[in-house]
């Protein structure tokens, strides 16, 4: 009786039952507005690459479940032409169409930067590649770059440059240049808007500064804009090199990875393997195969963005 | 005044005779469809559950007239039998991926009608269905076994070949004939000197050598099995490296000459359009290029015939024609009324007006349905009559199962034949590299 008493009268004179503590202590509660988002990220990012990575050291097919296998699927594809072929490609439309996609980018946002009539629309109009969904565009350039109806061959022939018709998707190098060309187009918005919007962050009064010490135009662009614009110049390349590493629409829709696999992105090889072909824990293992390189190209811009120096635009020592 | 008024009264009479007499027709046409799908769901041996509603998948319509009829059809199972059927339609390409989701998440379409290749990919997860096919194959003359064998595993039904899309060459009657040939030859060495003249008269042919599920599948298989090639052996060894296909690639790199450039980035359509447009001699298609000039009312129609593929070396057929499989799956909560749909639509009633409206398209897997009028109405359809009879199956000279599927789905005989026809690599190596490619697909 006595010992009961004594435990209700310990529970009421305590300040703070586990419940209230849950309920008011000020770490708890930022756990608490934590939970959505963690749930949302645990259930949408971390399960689904989890599973693809466990999926891709098991033989699993459509409709069968596989059992633990180890690396067998990578030494395999080690052993694979065409999946080297495909990691050939994957580096070649990454390297190519970014590095072409930030000259391009960071000209064009330089241009409309300037004092322009129509400035607004120019940049919306600009945003268009951006907006048009991949797979019409894909559908577009298909027909843009037809062995018979290309209205590129087309003109060239009618302006007497050439007499027959070129073979845009049907050689490995033509086809490969040609799908490059088209994520350029595609990509070029991306990066010039973001671009454009790191240009008007930079205050004027340094172009004044500049312009007091006496620079040159290019002066000014290689000493104020350019540093000025380097943590914004990484992260949209962050996402820039991320979006073209896996695309898959642009191929899919245009080439499916042909001629002859020259234009197989490891996302399109992958999906072919996997979805097509049935054969999931393969499929798997091109997509876990690709995850390295994205980290690597997100690691890089994270510990730029880190660095102080490049950040104010200075050499690092 | 008066005569005008008079002849607007009789017109608008008229008019509205002619409505109701058409009003009328319809609703006979769909009273006589109607009381043969109540007749028939009073006497079929499937009785569906209670309440029972189906959901079913099927690919987009490549011949409208064929849709029509279909979407009839299933209207009329509905009101006679109370099922509610939801009817989905995707693009082809979209329908293996999806029944693949399906079959892995066990939730999705009852029932699935689609490319051959789904019922081997997930046999454990679809609905045995031997019942149905023995009844149907009992009723209506028995089974063509090409397009059977994609639809049976260890002696059970699991998938009934709804029908089979012929493949066969589409060609150009009066340059066949300028060429000095009387018909489309029917040897391969008959076809190399047709291409030949083509080329030189400036109509030349060409097939698909890019990634064409189809058409690419279709005429690159015909061409290895028609000199003896093989990607396995009766056992299911890989045997696509061999002595056979080394004349096979050596026959097509020569015949690629003789073809329209950029062929290897032809997907299932390209040779539509440019067959249309009067640029292609000859190329290998379903019927669906001629329907189409029929329907447009284009002058080509009448230029364009259909020939089976030629014979090669080996002296027989070696076709690979695309059956559509319709299966159910297991997890479905209405497997009796799955078994009716699928039923139904095999059914002579429903059957042979789909059929008919497919307009060659399609070619009957049930053998009493040959006398479908579909075939005498029309000569140039007649080589599709025999698209269940003269086809081997994908997995030939072996079984049907995950292997072949996955070895199609990954292109490795279109992509060696590409490789040879254009030069990429010599014939011998591209027949090491499908080796091993298929390898891969047949390890045990």
């Amino acid at each position: 009786m006595a010992t009961q008493v004594e435990r209700t009268g310990s529970a009421t004179v305590s300040p703070m039952g586990l419940w209230s503590r849950l309920k008011y202590d000020r770490n708890w509660l930022g756990f608490w507005f934590m939970v959505p988002a963690g749930a949302f990220l645990i259930l949408f990012l971390t399960y689904p690459l989890g599973l693809g990575i466990w999926l891709s050291v098991t033989d699993t097919r459509i409709g069968r479940d596989g059992v633990y296998i180890g690396l067998e699927n990578f030494e395999w594809l080690n052993k694979d032409p065409v999946f080297w072929l495909s990691v050939f490609n994957t580096f070649l439309y990454t390297t190519v169409a970014s590095v072409i996609k930030f000259g391009l980018g960071l000209y064009l946002a330089i241009l409309l930067n300037n004092q322009m009539p129509f400035k607004a629309m120019i940049r919306a109009v600009v945003l268009l590649p951006f907006i048009v969904p991949t797979v019409l565009s894909a559908i577009a350039f298909w027909w843009i770059y037809d062995t018979q109806f290309s209205i590129i061959s087309w003109s060239l022939i009618e302006l007497g440059l050439i007499t027959e018709n070129i073979n845009f998707l049907g050689d490995p190098n033509n086809a490969r240049a040609s799908v490059i060309a088209a994520n350029i187009w595609r990509g070029i918005p991306f990066v010039a808007i973001t671009l454009l919007a790191g240009l008007q962050t930079i205050p004027q009064s340094l172009y004044e500064a500049a312009t007091i010490d006496g620079a040159s135009r290019w002066q000014m662009f290689r000493f104020v804009t350019f540093p000025m614009l380097t943590p914004i110049i990484a992260v949209v390349m962050t996402f820039s090199v991320l979006f073209t590493f896996t695309d898959f629409q642009l191929i899919y829709a245009m080439t499916r990875g042909g001629p002859v696999n020259a234009t197989h992105l490891m996302a399109t090889l992958s999906y072919q393997r996997a979805i097509m072909g049935g054969n999931l824990g393969e499929g798997a293992a091109i997509s876990t195969a690709m995850i390295p390189f994205l980290l690597a190209a997100i690691l890089f811009s994270w510990f730029g963005l880190q660095r102080r120096k490049w950040q104010q635009g200075e050499s690092d020592d | 005044m008066t005569g005008i008024r008079k002849k607007d009264v009789s017109r608008r009479s008229v008019l509205k005779t002619t409505t109701v007499l058409a009003a009328g027709a319809a609703l006979g046409g769909a009273g006589t469809l109607l009381d043969h799908a109540t007749a028939f769901a009073a006497e079929s041996p499937f009785k569906p559950e209670k309440g029972a509603s189906l959901r079913m998948l099927r690919w987009n319509r490549f011949v409208e007239t064929e849709d029509i009829q279909f979407d009839k059809s299933i209207a009329a199972f509905q009101k006679a039998t109370g099922i509610k059927v939801r009817l989905d339609k995707e693009f082809i390409d979209d329908i293996q991926p999806k029944a693949a989701v399906a079959a892995n998440v066990g939730a999705g379409p009852d029932i699935i009608w689609g490319p051959m290749a789904i019922p081997h990919l997930i046999p454990d997860k679809l609905l045995d269905v031997t019942d149905v096919a023995d009844y149907l194959g009992g009723k209506y003359g028995g089974w063509y076994d090409a397009p059977a064998a994609y639809g049976i595993r260890d002696g059970n039904w699991m998938a009934l070949p709804l029908c089979v899309s012929g493949n066969y060459i589409n060609y150009r009657v009066k340059a066949v004939q300028d060429a000095g040939f009387e018909k489309f030859p029917d040897t391969t060495a008959g076809l190399m000197e047709l291409s030949k003249k083509l080329k030189a008269n400036g109509l030349p042919g060409g097939m698909a050598l890019g990634r064409a599920t189809g058409d690419g599948n279709a005429w690159c298989h015909w061409l290895v099995w028609s000199h003896g090639g093989k990607l396995v052996d009766k056992d299911g060894n890989v045997t696509i490296n061999s002595a056979e296909t080394q004349a096979a690639l050596e026959y097509i790199r020569e015949l690629y000459e003789y073809w329209i450039p950029g062929t290897a980035s032809w997907n299932d359509s390209n040779n539509n359009k440019i067959f249309l447009s009067g640029e292609l001699g000859y190329t290998n298609n379903g019927i669906s290029i001629y329907a189409a000039a029929v329907r447009q009312g284009m002058d080509i129609a009448k230029d364009i015939d259909h020939a089976f593929y030629p014979i090669g070396p080996i002296g027989k057929p070696t076709e690979l024609q695309l059956p559509f499989m319709i299966e159910a799956f297991k997890y479905t909560k209405y497997p009796n009324a799955c078994k009716l749909l699928m039923s139904y639509l095999m059914e002579a009633n429903q059957y042979d007006a789909w059929l008919e409206a497919s307009v060659g398209y399609f070619t009957q897997t049930l053998k009493a349905y040959e006398a479908n009028t579909v075939w005498t109405e029309d000569p140039k359809r007649r080589v599709f009559k025999e698209a269940s009879t003269r086809t081997l199956d994908m997995g030939y000279a072996g079984s049907l199962g995950y292997a072949a599927a996955g070895a199609l789905a990954d292109f490795v005989v279109v992509d060696m034949v590409s490789q040879a026809a254009t030069g990429q690599t010599s014939p011998k190596e591209a027949m090491e590299t499908a080796q091993r490619r298929a390898e891969r697909y047949y390890r045990v």
